[in-house]
Order: C-alpha cells, then sequence, then structure tokens
C-alpha cells in the first residue's frame, strides 16, 4: 500500500532525473560545439583571408619591402624552435628525472622546486624578455640574437618541460621499476632504459606545448633576437621569427593581407613541427 | 644443501614490527610454500631474500639471512644478488617493450650483448617457461598485448633469463583462471629440478599441490615450518590446525 502511494511521486522524480540529464547533455554539446566552431570558424577566416595571398614571392631567400618575403622568418621560427628545445630539455628531462626518481619523494626541497616551477610557469613571457635583454643581451653582451632569443625561451619553457617530465615519470608504474631492479639492473639504468621510454609520450606533451609557446611568442623575441628580416648566418645574428614577424606587418599596416598569408604559413609550421616531435617520440619509443 | 639459511630475523617498518625471530632453511630443489592470513609478513621476508626490501626508506632489519652461506646483508652486491635471486610478481608486470626485448632485458643487463646468444637465451627462457609455442611468432609485437597468464609466464622466463638460483614468487596466481594457474603449476614442478623455489601463496590446495616444505606465518611470527604434508595433515600447533582447516579468525 505504501509502495503504491509512492509510486507516482517516484515516478515524477525519475522524469525529473530523465529531464536533468537531457539538459546536461545538451549543454555538454552545445560547449562542444561551440568550442569546436570557434576553432573551425577562426581557422576557416585566416586561410580564407591568407590563402589567396600565399604567392610565390612570400617565398624568396631575400626579405624586402615589396615582397615582405616570410622565408627567412620561417627558417629563424625553426633555428629558434631547435635552439630553445636542445638547451630546456636536457636540462629540464635532467631535473625532471632527479625530482622523480632520486630525490625523496614529498621532501620539502622538492615541493619547493616544484612550487618555483609552477609559479615561473605563470609569468608573463614580457617579463622573461626584460630578463633576457637585461642578461643575454647587455651583460653577457650577445646583442640581438638567436642565441639570446632562445636561452629566454629556453628559461621560459623550462618549468613547463620540466613539470610535464616529472608528470610523465610519476606516473610510469613502480611495477615496471621493481621488475627492472628484481633482474639486478642498477638505478640508472632502470631509469634509462625502461622509467624513461615508459616516459616518452608524456614528455612528447610538454614539448609540443614548448614549441607551441616558442612558435607563438613575440614579446619576449623582440627585446633578445630584435626583428631583423634575414636569414640568420650563426647564432649570434639577430632573427625575426614568424610571429614577430607578423607582429611586424600588422603594426605597420602596409601588408594586411600578406600578414594573413604568414599566419597561414604559421598554422602549418606548427603542425609540421608537432608531427615532427610525435615522430620522434614514436622512433625512441620503438628502439628501447 | 640450504640455499637459503635465515636465522633470528627481525624486521621492522619505521616502528612496527613485520617479522619477528623469523627462522628458516630452504633447500636446494624443493618448493618451499610461505602461508597464512593477510598481512602476516609473507611479501615482506620474500623481499628480505633479494633485499627489495632496501627500496623501503624507513625499514630495518636485524638477523642474518645466509645465501649458500654467504650473508646478503654482508657486503654483497646487490645487483649481484637479484641475478641470483630472481623475483615473479603477484600483479604481472611486463616492461611496456616487445616479448624479445622483455626477456632480453637480463641477460643485457648483465652484459651479454652478442645477438646469437641473446637470441638462444630467450628461445631457451621461453621454452623453459612453457610459453614458446604461444609466442614464437610475435617476439617483436608488444608484451602487452599478451593475456593476463601469458604475461605472468613471460614474467617468469624474464626471471629465468638471467640463470637464477632461487625462485621467488609472491602469490604468482592470485590474478589469474583456473586455466592459467594450472600450467603455472605445472611449469613450478617442472622448474624445480633445477631451480629452489620460495613462493607464497593463500591457496592452501595450491601449498599442497606443490610445495615440499610450507612455513606458516601468524602476525609476522613463523608459527610452524615443516613437510608440507605434516603441516596439512598433522600440525602440531592449534593455530596452524585452525588455519589449514579454514577454522580461523
Ligand atoms: N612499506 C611498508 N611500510 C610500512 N608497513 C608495511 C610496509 N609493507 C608492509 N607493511 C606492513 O607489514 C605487514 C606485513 O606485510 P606483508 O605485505 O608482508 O603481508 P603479507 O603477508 O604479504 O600479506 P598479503 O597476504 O595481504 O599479501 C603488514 O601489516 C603491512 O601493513
Ligand atoms: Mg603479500
Amino acid at each position: 500500500m505504501n509502495m503504491k502511494k509512492n509510486l507516482p511521486a517516484r515516478r515524477r522524480k525519475n522524469s525529473a532525473a530523465a529531464a536533468t540529464e537531457i539538459c546536461l547533455a545538451a549543454l555538454t554539446w552545445a560547449a562542444a560545439l561551440l568550442s569546436a566552431g570557434v576553432l573551425l570558424y577562426l581557422i576557416g577566416f585566416i586561410l580564407s583571408r591568407g590563402l589567396p595571398y600565399l604567392k610565390p614571392s612570400l617565398f624568396s631567400l631575400r626579405y624586402n619591402s615589396t615582397n615582405v618575403s616570410l622565408l627567412p622568418a620561417l627558417i629563424s621560427t625553426v633555428y629558434m624552435t631547435l635552439l630553445s628545445l636542445a638547451l630546456a630539455l636536457p636540462l629540464g628531462i635532467g631535473a625532471a628525472i632527479y625530482l622523480a626518481e632520486y630525490a625523496r619523494r614529498g621532501h620539502r626541497g622538492v615541493l619547493l622546486i616544484r612550487l618555483a616551477a609552477e609559479t615561473l610557469a605563470g609569468i608573463p613571457s614580457i617579463v622573461y624578455g626584460l630578463f633576457g635583454m637585461l642578461f643575454f643581451v647587455t651583460w653577457l653582451g650577445w646583442g640581438y640574437s638567436l642565441l639570446a632569443g632562445a636561452c629566454t625561451l629556453a628559461v621560459m619553457i623550462l618549468p613547463l618541460l620540466l613539470r610535464a617530465s616529472e608528470e610523465a615519470l610519476l606516473a610510469v608504474p613502480d611495477a615496471y621499476r621493481e621488475g627492472a631492479l628484481a633482474l639486478g639492473a642498477g638505478k640508472l639504468r632502470t631509469v634509462w632504459r625502461i622509467v624513461l621510454p615508459a616516459a616518452v609520450p608524456g614528455v612528447l606533451a610538454g614539448v609540443i606545448l614548448a614549441v607551441g609557446r616558442v612558435v607563438g611568442e613575440t614579446a619576449a623575441l623582440i627585446y633578445t633576437a630584435g626583428t631583423v628580416a634575414r636569414i640568420p648566418v650563426d647564432v649570434f645574428s639577430s632573427a625575426r621569427t614568424l610571429s614577430v614577424h607578423m607582429y611586424a606587418l600588422s603594426r605597420e599596416g602596409l601588408h594586411t593581407n600578406e600578414a594573413y598569408a604568414t599566419a597561414v604559413v604559421l598554422l602549418a609550421a606548427v603542425t609540421g613541427l608537432n608531427a615532427l616531435a610525435a615522430s620522434v617520440a614514436g622512433r625512441l619509443r620503438r628502439e628501447s | 644443501m640450504n640455499v637459503f639459511e635465515i636465522a633470528q630475523l627481525n624486521l621492522w617498518y619505521g616502528s612496527f614490527q613485520a617479522l619477528k625471530n623469523v627462522g628458516l632453511a630452504a633447500a636446494d630443489g624443493e618448493i618451499t610454500a610461505l602461508i597464512g592470513p593477510s598481512g602476516c609478513g609473507k611479501s615482506t621476508l620474500l623481499k628480505v631474500l633479494n633485499r627489495m626490501n632496501d627500496l623501503e626508506p624507513e625499514c630495518r632489519i636485524t638477523g642474518s639471512v645466509l645465501l649458500r652461506g654467504e650473508d646478503i646483508y654482508g657486503g654483497m652486491n646487490v645487483n649481484e644478488l637479484r641475478k641470483r635471486v630472481g623475483m615473479v610478481f603477484q600483479k604481472p608486470n611486463p616492461f611496456p617493450m616487445s616479448v624479445y626485448d622483455n626477456i632480453a632485458f637480463g641477460p643485457r643487463t648483465h652484459g651479454v650483448k652478442s645477438r646469437l646468444e641473446l637470441d638462444e637465451t630467450v628461445e631457451m627462457s621461453l621454452r623453459q617457461a612453457a610459453i614458446w609455442d604461444e609466442v614464437k611468432d610475435r617476439l617483436r609485437k608488444s608484451a602487452l598485448g599478451l593475456s593476463g597468464g601469458q604475461q605472468q609466464r613471460l614474467c617468469i622466463a624474464r626471471a629465468l633469463a638471467v640463470a637464477p638460483e632461487v625462485l621467488l614468487l609472491d602469490e604468482p596466481t592470485s590474478a589469474l583462471d583456473p586455466i592459467s594457474t594450472g600450467k603455472i603449476e605445472e611449469l613450478l614442478l617442472e622448474l624445480k629440478n633445477n631451480y629452489s623455489i620460495i613462493i607464497v601463496t593463500h591457496n592452501m590446495q595450491q601449498a599442497t599441490r606443490i610445495s615440499d616444505k610450507t612455513a606458516f606465518f601468524l602476525l609476522g611470527e613463523m608459527v610452524e615450518y615443516g613437510d608440507t604434508e605434516k603441516i596439512f595433515t598433522l600440525p602440531r600447533d592449534k593455530r596452524t590446525e585452525d588455519y589449514v582447516t579454514g577454522r580461523f579468525g
């Protein structure tokens, strides 16, 4: 009898729950659609404005104010990315290995370094730019150069790489470590041959983020690498990356169309660099 | 001859004493089973024998553990010890690499470089672990694609590949189905001709099926140790009797 009385109430409750569920589902759908839509619109917009102006003259070896060639900037971007990664990646991974594998877990020093890395990752890039200008450009006397820019960016992406690598190492199951140690492998061999290869995908996620920051950076580079639009001949040449190039073009306001064309190339470059990083990681994993 | 001689072994995790005055001798060519309720210190004792307990920062040990007369806590190289005393874990833990590289990891660690020698060791170990026929066509594929039972036999093969003298197994079948369990038990009976085996098990039938000696533990104490048949049919201690007849608790 009691149950009978409860029935309609429960049904009402059920239908209310169902309605909430439908609402929530619809909301998440809308959110997904909106995010994807904004992204697609942005890409479509850039492609439609830029593609028609993607002329061969944009890829001349030499930049001048009539052809506004982006090739030197493209090459500088690749140099800048590789150089800053070459500087920051070994340091970041090395420090992460120390923190995750050697330092006592939960030690105060480890927590402090982690906090520092997190704080540094949140600092606006212009601050890094000012530091780079004072330290590398002026104090060390490197001038506006590829090297000063790459060092500045290396400092900027170091916390990011450190955190990503550390997370990746900590996510490797202890069972792998135990398995290797129980076979008589030392700590070093366990870390290098078992733990690190297993962490590669996570490290790679950090690398992709770092590449994104390097390629997209302008503020920190204008004050360290300068804006000379020539293909750098050595690490002490000034170098203008694509983003800085775009910034320069849009600021002048004379070559808006070419700026969009440059944006198209920038998009392609980021995609290409990420694909490269993915394939390198794939090869590393297969070799181990 | 005895492969392991343990005397007056005490072990603390911080202030908690996990092993109390344990004394036990494991003989060559025999399977020794360690049984007892959860938390009584079976895994702890096993990890003493290949010094995996060194990884626990809070762990403190007194007493003596001799491997063929040599004190394993007295200046013996840990990596050398772990080469001589192999271990298989409760949960199969193949490395995320190919079947071949899993087996070859141990020999490579100990300096084997020759391709031919590695090929031979890999095949022999996989045959010994009765899994060669199942994986011979997929040596280059990831070991993570194998079934749980196959993974565990792979881990046994991996341990055998460094030619250990003793094999420690911590509940190696507790995550497996009856058929895989049967295969591993058969395998252990086969292996005991060449290796001494010490196995932790929660399965009374398993202990009676495969072991020669059994040690019963309770709250860190070794209550009784002797021939498996004796322990299960004519235990001296009331607590052992209660446990093996399932009246425990
Ligand atoms: N690293 C550790 N730090 C502190 N205490 C521990 C540690 N490892 C084990 N212990 C404690 O030591 C006791 C014995 O643990 P052990 O893992 O050896 O038990 P076990 O007999 O293997 O149990 P099970 O059958 O559940 O595997 C338990 O009370 C456990 O809580
Ligand atoms: Mg255990």
